[in-house]
């Protein structure tokens, strides 16, 4: 179409096959205004400490953001965690982007370490798959800034069974192929960076490093009234929410919660430290040494599923 | 993959610049119907510009900014100028005369503004003006160049975004415009074709500026100063008041700040600290902002046919700049042309003739009247004989004499000389010399002027603080100027005349040093572009490879 002419609007056209996009958002306390608070045991009190988003969600929003003004299609946003927890998705609504918000509360599912929230966060995605629409992608950020493990995202995909591409710092999707390229670090190495590529529906981890492009003026557009809408959106947050408890999601409050970590913080550091070691795994699904992990997670899994 | 590097975006027009010439040009393209996508280069319209600033509507204008976006005049600009006064000064000797005829001229009204608030708000208008025809407003672009096919203009690149075709390309870009330079319709060579401005904004409180100016909330006042306080520089100052704080500046031909070497920034100061001003500071100044920018010399370089291809200028960018003796008229005539343009696009589209526009304006221009107020017939014809050094010293030695002081200091001169001032023909063929600015009105000064016998106590901030309040998103590692030259004969001129830099001045952008090699010193000129505030000064003075920076990098204005 060199040369040829464009129609009012026709910039806004949006290029076939939709995607849909979940992402995972975590609230964490806020580090930075030093109000953290500990209990006498070092356990954190969040009761008494603001929760934030965890700042490495928003590179998540933004990629997913990039996918809508790209190729069009819908943004979930996602998190589990108390009922104060609508803040920090309104949050993400608000500073980055999000049609809608499902929030996971249930006080059974309070203390949960991360394999419990994967696998309350895999039976929201299951369910969400269900009842709502088909997801293409799902989205998270790097590492939680509290908990330091990086895991939820990772386990999360086991549990659903999807490719996973972890530390992603530039996006491309074709949504004809149903393809998604990636620019990855490789190890986390900032020095060394592959081109990957993985079949939808993927779950994507993406890096501090991952910066959204936008060349075309019409994408910058979209952006933009995608950005004012959202910030009015965010203004009535409670009206794009949807909150689903642990019968909603059809969880046996024994296997979730605190009953259902095997895994128990004893204590935590008052101040994050770098991440020093940055795990980074393009994982088949099929390789057997995830199977054991899988093998772990069914009776969950299952249980969320059915 | 989709992606569709082989085919551009294409719009009906592009508009480059959101200033008020682009902003009327997007706005009256939006009103026809036309896709209309804008870029500007600032994080936000205004971020980068910078005026006196009095916004005129002209009686006799074809377009005036509040028939454009309504409420302007409401939401973007400050005080209406109610009081106009010219101070002519030698030494401590003051006279001062009533403009309010001068100013009243042809002004269906006449308002303060500074520009990031004008410009920002007029940026959510036009977007959504110009969202509801396809298109819109994008900032922290830099269109860095014309994208041309057969070595045809047929569209704009840019640092940011791949290149955009359209059949209209509005240049809005204001002075030192990248696109006009690259067309060959304008060029960076003559100092004599430019005024620099600086300028001070210095908090007031309102009840303060409605007591100490003797005006009501809903009034304002225009001080012009001119005569010996600025030395031998030809220009003059200004003073405007704002809702709350006051716009202090000055305007000087950039020819004449070279030849006498002075620095702008001492220039405002001496304007700052002069006894003249001291009762209204009393004794208090907050300086919010220092800015300076260079302003085209219409008389000299207004286009007389501003188009190349599908390519046409408005506004700084054209060289519509006029300066009608004291009184600086740019954003008036900027937003007349942004609408001319659009309008002649809206009657010529379809045409297959790429120039039908640019034509089509260029009429508009001149039977709107608008370029024969930019360049006046009788300028260029009285230009050449007063404007000549024989001439100007011949007057000089008349007005220096007894004689010359007794025409001039006679009581029924003072009035015949107010009468002059305030007739706008009389203003419009005053030439360029130092006649009008410095000797005509020192002997004025001199001859009627009452003394006044305080002292200023205002110290206005040093260069190094005033560069340390501005903000800068410095583009580390990717300097937009180049010095080609570091000889000071060729780049020399650049350390006095940058408003950011000064002889002896180690933090500014242009520094001088001396270096011995074998025995022979060679004073040589080095560059740090770090507090530039893109004022394009250097870019005619000195040798350089001038470019303004990427998107939303370099200075960010918050007054303007
Ligand atoms: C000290 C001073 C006092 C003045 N006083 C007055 C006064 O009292 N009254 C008056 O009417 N005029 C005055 N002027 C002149 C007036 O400011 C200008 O004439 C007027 O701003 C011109 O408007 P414009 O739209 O053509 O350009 P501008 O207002 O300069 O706007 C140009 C826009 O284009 C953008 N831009 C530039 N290059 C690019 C690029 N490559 N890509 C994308 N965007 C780009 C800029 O960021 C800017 O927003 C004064 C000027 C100065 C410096
Ligand atoms: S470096 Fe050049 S453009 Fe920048 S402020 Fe100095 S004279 Fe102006």
């Amino acid at each position: 179409m060199i040369g040829g002419h464009r129609h009012a609007n026709s910039n806004h056209t949006v290029a076939e096959g939709t995607m849909r996009s979940i992402v995972l958002t975590k609230g964490v306390p806020d580090f930075s205004e030093g109000a953290v608070s500990f209990d006498e045991d070092g356990h954190l009190e969040r009761g008494k400490t603001p929760t934030v988003m965890n700042p490495n969600d928003e590179f998540a929003l933004q990629a997913a953001l990039q996918t809508k003004v790209r190729h069009g299609g819908h943004v979930t946003g996602m998190s589990m965690g108390p009922p104060g927890y609508a803040e920090v998705l309104q949050g993400a609504m608000e500073t980055v982007y999000a049609d809608d918000t499902y929030l996971l509360s249930d006080r059974e599912l309070a203390a949960s370490d991360t394999w419990a929230t994967a696998i309350t966060l895999s039976a929201g995605l299951e369910k969400y798959q269900e009842e709502i629409a088909d997801v293409d992608l799902v989205f998270a950020g790097f590492k939680t800034a509290d908990g330091e493990t990086g895991q939820t995202g990772p386990q999360t995909c086991w549990a659903m069974d999807w490719p996973i591409v972890t530390h992603v710092i530039a996006l491309d999707i074709d949504p004809d192929e149903r393809m998604l390229r990636a620019k990855r670090l490789v190890e986390g190495d900032i020095d060394e960076v592959e081109t990957v590529e993985a079949p939808l529906p993927c779950f994507v981890v993406t890096d501090p490093e991952f910066e959204p492009t936008y060349r075309k003026a019409s994408h910058r557009l979209t952006h933009k009234e995608l950005r004012a809408e959202t910030q009015q959106r965010a203004a009535n947050h409670d009206d794009y929410l949807t909150m689903w408890d642990h019968t909603d999601l059809n969880l046996d409050p024994d296997y979730i919660g605190l009953d259902g970590s095997p895994t128990i913080v004893s204590s935590v550091d008052p101040i994050p430290k770098a991440p020093s070691e940055r795990e980074a795994t393009m994982i088949d699904p099929a390789e057997d040494e995830i199977a054991p992990v899988l093998e772990e997670l069914q009776p969950h899994a299952a249980e969320a599923g059915d | 993959m989709t992606t569709e590097t082989d085919v551009y975006e294409h719009y009906e027009a592009v508009v480059v610049g959101c200033g008020p010439g682009g902003a009327a040009a997007a706005s009256r393209l939006a009103d026809h119907g036309i896709e209309t996508l804008v870029l500007e280069r600032g994080t936000e319209a205004g971020a980068k510009n910078v005026s006196g600033g009095l916004i005129y509507a002209e009686e006799s204008a074809p377009y005036k900014i509040d028939d454009l976006f309504d409420g302007f005049r409401e939401r973007a600009s400050e005080r209406p100028v109610t009081d106009y006064y010219i101070h002519n000064i030698a030494g401590n000797a003051v006279k001062t005369y009533d403009l309010t005829d001068l100013h009243e001229h042809d002004t269906d009204w006449c308002d303060a503004v500074l520009r990031r608030e004008m410009d920002s708000w007029l940026e959510q208008r036009v977007h959504e003006k110009t969202s509801e025809t396809g298109g819109g407003v994008l900032t922290n672009v830099h269109v860095d160049g014309l994208l041309r096919e057969n070595g045809e203009i047929v569209g704009v690149t840019c640092d940011e975004l791949d290149p955009i075709k359209a059949d209209l390309i509005v240049a809005a870009d204001g002075v030192n415009s990248e696109l006009a330079r690259e067309a060959g319709l304008m060029d960076w060579e003559e100092p004599d074709e430019w005024f620099q401005g600086v300028k001070a904004v210095v908090d007031m409180d309102p009840d303060a500026i409605d007591d100490r100016f003797d005006i009501a909330p809903d009034e304002g006042a225009a001080h012009l100063f001119s005569g010996d306080l600025f030395s031998d520089v030809r220009g003059g100052g200004f003073l405007y008041t704002n809702e709350d704080s006051l716009s202090i500046g000055t305007v000087f031909h950039l020819d004449s700040l070279v030849e006498q070497e002075a620095e702008p920034h001492e220039l405002l100061d001496a304007l700052l600290t002069h006894p003249v001003l001291a009762g209204w500071f009393q004794n208090e100044y907050h300086e919010r902002e220092y800015a300076a920018k260079l302003v085209p010399d219409s008389k000299k370089v207004a286009h007389r046919r501003p188009y190349r291809d599908r390519l046409v200028l408005v506004g700084d960018a054209a060289g519509q700049m006029q300066a009608q003796g004291p009184i600086i008229k740019g954003m008036n005539h900027a937003v007349s042309a942004g609408a001319l343009a659009a309008d002649a696009f809206a009657v010529t589209r379809g045409n297959r003739d790429p120039e039908a526009a640019g034509r089509r304006y260029t009429k508009l221009l001149n039977d709107s009247g608008t370029m024969d107020k930019l360049r006046p017939q009788r300028y260029e014809l009285s230009r050449s004989v007063s404007e000549h050094d024989a001439v100007t010293n011949a007057v000089e030695r008349v007005l220096d004499s007894p004689i010359g002081s007794l025409a001039v200091g006679n009581p029924i001169a003072d009035r015949l000389l107010e009468r002059a001032y305030n007739s706008p023909f009389l203003v419009s063929m005053l030439p360029d010399t130092k006649t009008g600015y410095v000797t005509l009105p020192t002997l004025i000064a001199e001859e009627h002027g009452k003394t006044i016998y305080w002292d200023s106590d205002v110290e206005p901030p040093s260069l190094e603080e005033r560069i340390g309040d501005l903000t800068y998103d410095t583009d580390v590692g990717n300097p937009h100027i180049e010095l080609l030259e570091e000889s000071y004969e060729e780049s020399g001129a650049a350390v006095t005349a940058c408003p950011v830099s000064a002889e002896d001045f180690g933090g500014g952008c242009y520094r001088s040093e001396t270096v011995k090699t074998n025995g022979t010193a060679e004073t040589l000129v080095s560059l740090d572009t770090q507090p530039c505030v893109e004022c394009g000064t250097c870019a005619i003075v000195a040798d350089t490879e001038w470019e303004h920076p990427r998107g939303g990098k370099g200075i960010e204005f918050r007054e303007g």
